[in-house]
């Protein structure tokens, strides 16, 4: 199934300065988001990598890009958290984040899968869709960067949202 | 193209150091050891690292321990029609002839319960332990959280 085109969306989050976001906001120009969560040792960090390597070849062409990282972990990772994470990344990537309910709408709308699975130890971790979606400007969904997919094909993607 | 894609490799690359020094055990030599900054003491750690096995016997990665981590495990990220999950990996294979990695998306060791948070610039030391040739310990390199691997490129191999 996909997306929700931007402009039919009503999820409210917020950001990892502590800013409320919507729709609403993204109207008019292109994005691109992922789900994750800061705890997890591999899959987000390798995705932030990946995109911090897009965004530094895209160069200012992508300055007008939004892109957000949306956890699937709202209960650990708060504003404050999110930013102390993000940091280690290309500046122009957000975090979102807000109540369970928040996440759970915001994943309904953009049709994300996610759920929270129990450890032995008693922690916990998150599976979650991996894939990066891309909207164009006017709110229509784009497409679909799978994970890790090669820089070949991901910069392309992205590039056909920008114009 | 080229010249931004090289100049973005050799600002991720860590400086060649301890990750970039190969161990061997019996037929296999163990190179490549690195991990990544922690936020904290309270997230995982990942470890990656690269195995070669020279041998005519198959062998398999069947644990890891350190000091750093109480609870060292074996991962796999699996993605599966679009979702990623983390399954426990009790055993990872390394046939003979062949080079098995331990990489970004793939396998993965996963460090829990560290004591303190993992800096770039720190080393640990993690023991491998193979089904037939044993056990080995590795230096382990701290990279940046946003690393794609140790820059082995001037050590000589």
């Amino acid at each position: 199934m996909l997306p929700l085109p931007v402009g039919d969306m009503d999820w409210q989050l917020t950001d990892h300065r502590g800013q409320p976001v919507g729709p609403s906001d993204w109207i008019g120009r292109p994005v691109m988001f992922f789900f994750g969560f800061t705890w997890c040792p591999d899959v987000c960090p390798t995705t932030l990598s990946d995109i911090s390597l897009w965004l530094e070849e895209l160069g200012p062409d992508a300055d007008r890009l939004i892109v957000a990282l949306v956890t699937v972990d709202p209960d650990r990772d708060t504003p404050e958290v999110l930013a102390d994470y993000l940091g280690n990344f290309d500046p122009r990537i957000i975090g979102l984040t807000g109540s369970a309910e928040q996440v759970a709408k915001a994943a309904a709308d953009l049709r994300v899968k996610y759920a929270r699975v129990p450890r032995d130890d008693g922690d916990y971790t998150m599976d979650h869709t991996a894939g990066v979606f891309l909207f164009h400007p006017d709110g229509r969904f784009a497409s679909i960067i799978d994970f890790h997919e090669d820089r070949r094909f991901a910069v392309p993607k992205i590039r056909r949202t920008l114009s | 193209m080229k010249s931004l894609f090289l100049s973005t490799a050799l600002l991720l690359a860590a400086p060649a150091a301890f990750a970039c020094e190969a161990f061997t055990v019996g037929d296999l030599t163990i190179e490549h050891a690195w991990s990544k900054a922690t936020i904290g003491a309270e997230r995982p750690a990942v470890f990656y690292v690269e195995i070669t096995n020279g041998g005519s016997t198959d062998d398999a990665l069947i644990g890891i321990t350190t000091p750093t981590a109480t609870m060292p495990v074996l991962h796999e990220t699996v993605v599966t029609d679009g979702i990623a999950s983390m399954p426990h990996a009790m055993s990872i294979p390394v046939p003979a002839g062949e080079i098995v990695a331990l990489s970004p998306g793939g396998y993965h060791g996963m460090l829990m319960g560290l004591g303190t948070a993992l800096k770039e610039g720190d080393r640990f030391h993690v023991t491998l332990i193979f089904e037939n040739a044993g056990e080995v310990t590795v230096d382990v390199d701290v990279l940046s959280l946003r690393a794609a691997g140790p820059d082995c490129s001037d050590a000589g191999q």
